[in-house]
């Protein structure tokens, strides 16, 4: 994508389109990212309540995943998240390790 | 009908802003700002004005309340000085950046420590490049005058920035002196009705302000900043002569008194150069051709003009009311050697630091600068570049 040069930025940093939010990317940021185990998930969703971004993915009301074109990786989710008998549903894992 | 009155820097102003009727206004008391502020609070309560006025807790809240109330489409005003000034600091350069037309005057006080209240202009030369324009003025008609136009540039489409309206403290701010007010009808009219850019309250068109610019754009911003900044003197002009067309006052970027065959000269900002003006007279009488240039609008900085207005002159001195610790000559000084170093033909340059913390500016004080510039003129040589006027050893 091509940037947008000085002589076309909006003056004084204003969005003035709205939701335009959902086109800046922020799952580059992460470092680490979480990986969903299935077998350990009680649906409490936990980890969808935590999340400050929107990046846990939910369908039919069941967690299936995560969203990493947003999720930047900040763990809430693996520490909030209770498993099941101790073994813990989302673990973080180091970005492209 | 020109009314003439005999008031105080601040009854001026104040009474410049009850003709304008701002929409907001959010200001924290700092002497020697609080009669401006005062007065005009009483114009909101006695129903003279419609403004909405917020009291708060510091100046640093001040400016971010006008900030808010600004962004959300009003016609914002607020007013400080010295340390205040320094409290608004961070929000100085959120007010430009978002391009918030907010004009503010300035009543020019010291900074602490030591504590003081008196004159100088440490505090607006302090935020000399935090992206406001910046206007001077000589006495009461001068900042009553500056503040009316303050509006008209700042509020210009191309240029939606802030304005700070500077004038000496006590000197002007709590002397009585001679002025002509515009009807308030004729002020009204001038300023005009204000239109608001991308409003926060115009909920059919959601806008964000204040989002996070990170490396890859916010150079972008400040590069499309300095170019809003360049169109700001052709808009003070324009709005310098449509003022004279209503006032009779005529403006421009700088005073241009007695320099176009002057041989020496003063560069100085504010209320001494009231003081300079009769000086420079007596020696015009002695057959010395002495002039004055007193810089109006100082940000943006108009270096070409005031380069071309000085560079035939022998020696100049440039007179600052504020120090420059460490940076050798103070904030006057070097934007005057800036505006001259492209000319091959130049006058000599010296420096004098008057006038800090209020310390009186006496007429002897000029006559003694301009008894030196007759010999640098005569001899080529300069004893001292920089040097302090009115301390004692």
């Amino acid at each position: 994508m091509k940037l947008k040069g000085w002589k076309e930025v909006e003056p004084g940093a204003t969005v003035t389109e709205p939701g335009s939010s959902k086109k800046f990317k922020t799952g580059s940021w992460r470092t680490f990212k979480p990986k969903f185990i299935e077998e350990n998930c009680i649906q409490c969703l936990y980890c969808w309540i935590f999340c400050p971004d929107m990046a846990v993915r939910l369908e039919n009301s069941k967690m299936v995943g995560f969203d990493f074109e947003f999720c930047k990786g900040c763990g809430i989710c693996a520490l909030e998240c209770p498993g099941k008998k101790g073994n813990k549903a989302i673990v973080m894992e180091e970005e492209g390790g | 009908m020109v009314k003439v009155a005999a008031v105080t820097g601040n009854e001026a102003v104040a009474n410049a802003f009850r003709q304008i009727d701002p929409d907001v206004c959010a200001a924290y008391p700092i002497t020697p700002q609080t009669d401006m502020m005062q007065r005009f609070s009483s114009f909101v309560s006695d129903g003279e004005v419609g403004t909405e006025m917020i009291l708060v807790e510091s100046e640093h809240s001040a400016l971010s309340a006008c900030i808010g109330a600004s962004a959300a489409g009003g016609r914002v005003v607020t007013a400080t000085c010295g340390p205040g000034l320094a409290l608004m600091w961070e929000m100085l350069f959120i007010a430009s950046g978002m391009r918030l037309p907010i004009v503010m005057p300035v009543v020019n006080r010291s900074l602490s420590a030591p504590l003081n209240i008196h004159c100088d202009h440490s505090d607006a030369m302090g935020a000399r490049d935090s992206g406001w324009i910046q206007l001077w003025s000589e006495n009461a008609q001068e900042a009553y005058d500056n503040t009316i136009q303050a509006f008209r540039i700042a509020e210009h489409l191309d240029i939606r920035l802030p304005v700070m309206v500077c004038l000496d403290g006590f000197i002007i701010s709590h002397s009585i002196g001679r002025i002509e007010y515009l009807e308030d009808e004729e002020v009204k009219q001038f300023v005009g009705e204000y239109k608001p850019l991308n409003p926060l309250l115009d909920i059919e068109h959601p806008t964000s302000y204040g989002p996070l610019i990170l490396p890859d754009f916010y150079m972008e911003y400040r590069r499309a900043h300095a170019e809003v900044m360049s169109k700001v003197p052709e808009v003070v002009l324009n709005v310098t002569k449509e003022f004279e067309k209503l006032s009779g006052r005529k403006y421009g970027f700088f005073e241009n008194y007695r320099l176009n065959d002057a041989e020496i000269g003063l560069v100085i900002l504010n209320s001494a150069a009231g003081t300079s003006k009769d000086v420079i007279d007596e020696f015009r009488e002695r057959g010395i051709k002495a002039g004055l240039l007193k810089p109006r609008l100082y940000r943006p900085f108009p270096y070409k003009e005031i380069g071309n207005a000085l560079k035939h002159l022998k020696a100049v001195c440039v007179l600052d009311r504020a120090d420059a610790f460490g940076g050798s000559y103070g904030p006057l000084f070097i934007d005057i050697l800036s505006s001259l170093y492209f000319h091959t033909k130049k006058p000599i340059l010296i420096n004098k630091i008057y006038g800090l913390g209020g310390r009186d500016y006496l007429p002897e004080h000029a006559e003694l600068v301009m008894n030196e510039l007759v010999e640098i003129a005569k001899s080529g040589k300069v004893k001292s570049v920089i040097e302090y006027i009115g301390v004692r050893e």
